[in-house]
């Protein structure tokens, strides 16, 4: 039995935010503020932490440790840094939604930070089984972050779908990796990888790929997988729903490249068509059904699913091109959510959750600088030039044409036309509806988050904007994660 | 000998395990459940997986069980209504077990058997099986095992933040509070008829 002693040091990220979570547990503990103000802070500060060392530490390199359930390359780095990111900014707007309601403890936080080291601890997972712990981990924390309302029944019976239907695709997703280990008799992907490529009797291997792809596509939201989505953003709190758009959807691009890719990439011909049926039916699906929602969560819940037949085009492409694509896809979407997401817990106050379309009438006369966040997003997950939606849609079409899949992304433009229409129908309802006639404009959303909050919707908006009139650093930072 | 022995302690996990689901004190199912875990535990122990067959006493009839035992006593369940619909359900749950039993004998009689048929390996003779587990879990699978008791900690995290709730009418004990009393606060001194009953129900 070969023993090499493993390089801790590249591991930093994960042991850093391990640390500084155990260090926010212990200060938390002790803290009687009700504003929870030191435990948010630090919680901040490990993220944006985490980012800068995992990007520092991973980048250019390309190291496999811990008898290889460990990956340091930059593709982990990048992972990393956005998962962290994503999670800050993510967190950035939740103090003012959850203090009003009685939710504002130091445990939500505390969950946020497991997930976040769950989705770390996949971003870098170099064999099946460390890839099902960190995925395990971050699934144990969002089903708790979703059930945190404990007296809402809505919060209570989206946990309880999240968990059983979580629980199974855990199982599949297991199931398929045994199945993998039963053809390979390894768990390093590295390993898996070497011996996908030599056999000539594939049969085991695809089925346990079938089913991998079964749990990832269920973590990613993408339709037929989808049943979960709508109910769980519609029933959780508004701020879980904010982290569970963001920075998750990275985790799961992540479970993907690396299971699927690093894995089992040598059997992509075989993956393909499975691929491009999940990209088909979560964009015919997510943008059809998105167009009768009365719910804003809920019509940005299909539109997740919409979002995630995206990035299964930029996967069906097979080609590292193809897979940046895909992942600064991700990252767009996690910005464009976020701020979504932000303007609702903006404009909620204690009683009053601004979640239906209707509420948003008038909103350009009562508060233009929101409304003009609005119009950015809603223009940007459209996909119109200008923002960063539209680099995100140009890079995967582009991918797929390239792989020759160009009946695919035919397809792709007109599922997105379609889903202009919802989207610009919302920004219809905020700029030219008036509030409904004796509707006292007090009982309409005013927002009632502190300046900082506001501020920090301010600069994600206008993020939306720059990143869409500068994308090229964000790009070559992603293509170049996975070599180009 | 061996073969014997197995044949004895499978013969009353499959009695114990019938019992879990037949008898109609739920306690006594519980205790039933233990006796099969027990079982399963010797033979694999005698399957030579003694580690195992130790961790599933410990942690599931030492641990798990005893837990749900006093789960199920604090609920004081009924299970009359959960026996309604018995028979209704039968048919298609006989359905089901034909069905399985059918393709466990499709498998077992494929040509493929030999397969699942195949003898346990022998183990080194040199290592046993704490010290073969003991010497991969810190080493190679560290990272897993740590990981895993990140998700411990983080299960009690959860566990408790979706439980606890500090409301009015519990009899919680606040420790502080305790030791900060002052004698002053609690005992009056009544002078005069000291140790009479009286005086103690005054100070009261």
């Amino acid at each position: 039995m070969s023993f090499e002693m493993p390089q801790f040091s590249l591991a930093l990220p994960e042991m850093w935010l391990l640390a500084a979570t155990c260090g926010v547990l212990l200060v938390d503990l002790f803290s009687r503020d009700p504003q929870r103000t030191l435990t948010f802070y630090l919680t901040q500060f490990s993220l944006l932490v985490t980012a800068a060392i995992a990007l520092g530490s991973h980048w250019g390199i390309a190291e496999i440790t811990f008898s290889g359930h460990y990956v340091a390359d930059s593709l982990s780095g990048v992972l990393k840094a956005a998962v962290a990111l994503l999670a800050a900014l993510a967190l950035a707007y939740t103090r003012p939604y959850l203090r009003p309601r009685g939710l504002l403890q130091g445990e939500f936080y505390l969950l946020a930070l497991f997930a976040t080291q769950g989705m770390l601890v996949i971003a870098s997972g170099g064999s099946l089984l460390s890839l099902y712990m960190g995925l395990e981990l971050l699934s144990l924390s969002l089903y708790a972050l979703v059930a945190y309302h404990r007296d809402s029944r809505q919060a209570a019976e989206a946990a309880m779908k999240y968990f059983v239907l979580g629980a199974l695709a855990s199982g599949i997703l297991l199931y398929g990796m045994s199945m993998v280990y039963g053809a390979t008799a390894s768990l390093e992907l590295a390993r898996i990888a070497e011996v996908a490529a030599q056999t000539d009797d594939p049969l085991l291997l695809l089925f346990g790929m079938t089913f991998m792809l079964v749990g990832v596509a269920f973590k990613l939201g993408a339709a037929p997988f989808h049943a979960w989505v709508p109910d769980v953003y519609q029933g959780a709190p508004t701020p879980v729903t904010l982290f569970l758009s963001t920075a998750p959807k990275v985790a799961a691009v992540a479970l993907f490249l690396r299971l699927l890719v690093d894995g089992l990439g040598p059997l992509h011909d075989q993956l393909q068509p499975m691929l491009l049926l999940l990209a088909v039916v979560s964009l015919l699906l997510g943008n059809l059904a998105a167009i009768v929602q009365t719910n804003f969560k809920r019509l940005l819940a299909y539109s997740a699913i919409a979002h995630a037949g995206f990035i299964m085009v930029g996967f069906s492409a097979g080609t590292d091109a193809g897979h940046a694509a895909a992942l600064f896809y991700t990252i767009a979407y996690g910005i464009m959510a976020a701020a979504a997401f932000g303007l609702l817990t903006v404009l909620s106050r204690s009683g009053f959750e601004a979640e239906e379309i209707a509420d948003l009438r008038g909103l350009n006369e009562r508060h233009p600088v929101y409304a003009g966040v609005l119009l950015l997003v809603m223009v940007s997950m459209t996909g119109i030039p200008g923002t960063i939606g539209f680099y995100a849609k140009y890079l995967v079409l582009k991918s797929a044409v390239e792989a020759g899949l160009i009946p695919l992304a035919i397809l792709a433009v007109v599922a997105a036309v379609i889903g202009a229409f919802y989207y610009l129908r919302v920004l219809k309802v905020a700029y030219f509806d008036r509030p409904a006639e004796g509707e006292q404009s007090a009982e309409l959303p005013r927002p009632g988050a502190s300046a900082a909050v506001r501020g920090v919707l301010l600069v994600n908006g206008a993020a939306v904007l720059v990143l869409g009139i500068f994308p090229e650093r964000l790009i070559a930072l992603c293509q170049a994660a996975l070599g180009l | 000998m061996e073969q014997l022995l197995f044949y004895i302690f499978a013969g009353i996990l499959l009695f114990a395990a019938t019992m879990v689901i037949s008898v109609r004190n739920p306690v006594h199912a519980a205790l039933f459940l233990v006796l099969a875990f027990f079982n399963a535990a010797i033979i694999w122990v005698l399957a030579g997986a003694e580690f195992l067959g130790i961790a599933l006493v410990v942690v599931y009839v030492g641990a798990v069980m005893v837990l749900f035992l006093f789960v199920l006593m604090m609920l004081d369940i009924n299970t009359a209504p959960l026996r309604e619909g018995f028979a209704r359900y039968l048919p298609v749950g006989l359905l089901v077990a034909l069905l399985m039993a059918v393709q466990l004998g499709a498998v077992i009689l494929s040509e493929r058997a030999e397969l699942i048929g195949g003898t346990i390996p022998e183990p080194a003779a040199d290592v046993n099986n704490i010290q073969a587990i003991g010497g991969v879990l810190y080493t190679v699978y560290v990272y897993p095992f740590e990981i895993a008791a990140v998700i411990l900690l983080l299960a009690i995290v959860a566990a408790i933040s979706l439980t606890l709730r500090r409301r009015g009418g519990t009899h919680q004990q606040d420790v502080a509070k305790q030791l900060s009393a002052r004698p002053e606060e609690r005992v009056r001194m009544v002078k005069g008829m000291s140790g009479s009953s009286e005086a103690r129900r005054e100070n009261q």
